[in-house]
């Protein structure tokens, strides 16, 4: 039994990470073998030297967090946004009527094709950065709020009216709960939007920010630092989006679909 | 348990129009309080209809309702509803579907409505773990826990496997008899009318073209010659055009026969 369940264990856990360790090894040793210019692909160890010296200097803290800053408070804005006109249009057809073409009008302008008229508008400071993250972030969870709400089981709705519930009431224990799976695959793909954009502002016009970071690298020629900004993005891309399945996990709880996973 | 809290219930000659489709044309009933009423009829003869009048969902286009002598307008408090489908909330755990919309401190007397309908023991599982008939058991929970004095219930077996129904009956038949609320049950199974009804009312071309009562001792039993007779008499009155005299007598008939 305990042999079983350590072999599980294995396979479920160890197993995956195979293949990337294999691959991590094997670009170290082409690099060392010298099969592979630093210049172009500097070896995993340089990559992580490069990371220490950011952080002893205290510069790479002060990127992270402008970066982080500029995430937060463009998906604050933008979602929050996206959410109140999604919950707005899905409640009362009369706003939807007024809202609703407009909005998917300007949603199918790509946000990124924006960014010489955000650079006209707010230069290169913190407002275009912001602003172009929230524009991206708005529309997917707009959609799905949208979409979930418009896809709640109207006989629920009416079984909580003559049951008695006010219509704050209605909005908390129906209607929102049964737009939530809709709203999380929203923010989830507003989530991976939020560092695209990031990503695509901070490189092409910043002078602060992980992107400035890898971009300032390049002119000197520091691959180890660039390769390294690219590993963060990654890594918060994965952080994101592991919040977005915890609270999947959290709120959905009822749902078959999202038990054991 | 406590009596006689069952709500009068009386359709002055009712109409209701959707559009240009007259669905129902006149209806005049009166439901005594505590009684048992049956409502049958073809699929789409406006049996739904005529339940979500009486729970206000839906207002008369002329006529009136009265709920124990007053004009109802507006949403019918004193009612409850089960739906064919138990409309139970998935994101909420059975217990907390029952006390839905409850204030205070409920959940004592959840967990007693829960024992009532035997499914005490599932009060914090999810819905969707529940099977069909464990689900309308608690739809019935939550519909009795706030003591309604008019259950309306919509097919709310009709679903159902044949033996699940059974006992379902039963159980409805059980907690009216204890707590003595008016019941209109919208039905198409014949047999569950004659099980259940104080008077089975048949609608037919938006009118009440039959209103029986069924004066067999409770509990019944199917297997009964009187139950049978009544059931095959109701039958042959939905499936053909004969004149509601004919049916009348054929009733009374019946009844004869079992009296004999
Ligand atoms: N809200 C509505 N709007 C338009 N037509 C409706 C509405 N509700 C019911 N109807 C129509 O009224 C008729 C009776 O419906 P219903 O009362 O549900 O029948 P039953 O329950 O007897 O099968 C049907 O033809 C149905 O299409
Ligand atoms: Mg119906």
């Amino acid at each position: 039994m305990k042999e079983s369940k350590k072999v599980k264990w294995i396979h479920e856990k160890v197993v995956p990470w195979g293949l990337p360790i294999v691959l991590l090894v094997a670009w170290q040793g082409a690099v060392e073998a010298g099969w592979l210019s630093s210049r172009v692909l500097p070896a995993p160890t340089d990559v992580v030297a490069a990371a220490w010296d950011l952080l002893e200097k205290g510069e790479l803290w002060q990127h992270l967090s402008i970066s982080f800053g500029r995430a937060l408070i463009g998906f604050a804005i933008g979602g929050s946004l996206g959410f109140v006109l999604g919950l707005l249009n899905g409640v009362f057809r009369p706003a939807e009527r007024l809202l609703d073409t407009s909005i998917q009008m300007i949603r199918n302008i790509p946000h990124l094709a924006m960014i010489p008229l955000v650079i006209l508008w707010f230069g290169i400071g913190e407002e275009a950065k912001v602003f172009l993250v929230a524009i991206g972030v708005l529309f997917p969870i707009y959609v799905n709020t949208l979409h979930g709400i418009r896809n709640v089981d109207a006989g629920l709705l009416e079984m909580g009216r003559v049951y008695g519930l006010r219509p704050w009431q209605l909005f908390w224990r129906i209607w929102l709960p049964g737009a939530l799976s809709s709203i999380l695959v929203g923010l989830r793909y507003a989530l991976g939007i939020m560092w695209l954009t990031l990503i695509v502002a901070e490189t092409i016009a910043a002078d602060r920010g992980i992107g400035y970071l890898a971009m300032n690298a390049r002119e000197f020629m520091q691959t180890d630092v660039v390769v390294f900004s690219i590993l963060l993005y990654a890594l918060f891309g994965k952080l994101a989006d592991s919040i977005a399945r915890f609270l999947e996990k959290r709120w959905l709880r009822w749902n078959v679909n999202y038990q054991n996973r | 348990m406590e009596t006689g809290r069952g709500a009068e219930l009386v359709f002055v000659q009712v109409a209701k129009q959707f559009g240009d489709q007259q669905v129902l044309r006149r209806i005049d009933l009166t439901v005594k309080p505590g009684e048992f009423i049956a409502i049958i009829g073809r699929s789409g003869c406006g049996k739904s209809t005529l339940l979500r009048l009486a729970a206000g969902l839906e207002t008369p286009t002329s006529g009136m309702i009265q709920l124990d002598g007053q004009l109802l307008h507006g949403l019918n408090t004193a009612a409850r509803v089960m739906f064919q489908d138990a409309r139970l909330l998935p994101w909420r755990r059975v217990i907390d579907n029952v006390g839905l919309g409850l204030k205070g401190d409920w959940k004592e007397q959840a967990i007693t409505v829960l024992e009532q309908v035997g499914l005490a023991d599932r009060a914090k599982d999810w819905p969707s773990v529940l099977s069909g008939g464990q689900r309308q058991r608690v739809a019935l929970a939550r519909a009795l826990i706030s003591r309604p004095q008019l259950l309306l219930l919509d097919e709310p077996l009709g679903a159902l496997d044949a033996l699940t129904r059974i006992e379902m009956q039963r159980l409805i038949e059980r907690l009216w008899r204890e707590q003595r609320f008016t019941a209109l049950l919208v039905t198409h199974d014949v047999d569950e009318a004659v099980m259940l009804a104080d008077r089975v009312v048949l609608i037919e071309d938006g009118e009440c073209a039959l209103d029986l009562p069924v004066r067999l001792p409770r509990p019944r039993q199917r297997g009964d010659a009187a139950f049978a007779d009544l059931v095959d008499t109701i039958l042959r009155r939905i499936l053909s055009t004969e004149s509601d005299e004919k049916v009348i007598a054929a009733s009374s008939m019946s009844e004869k026969r079992r009296a004999l």
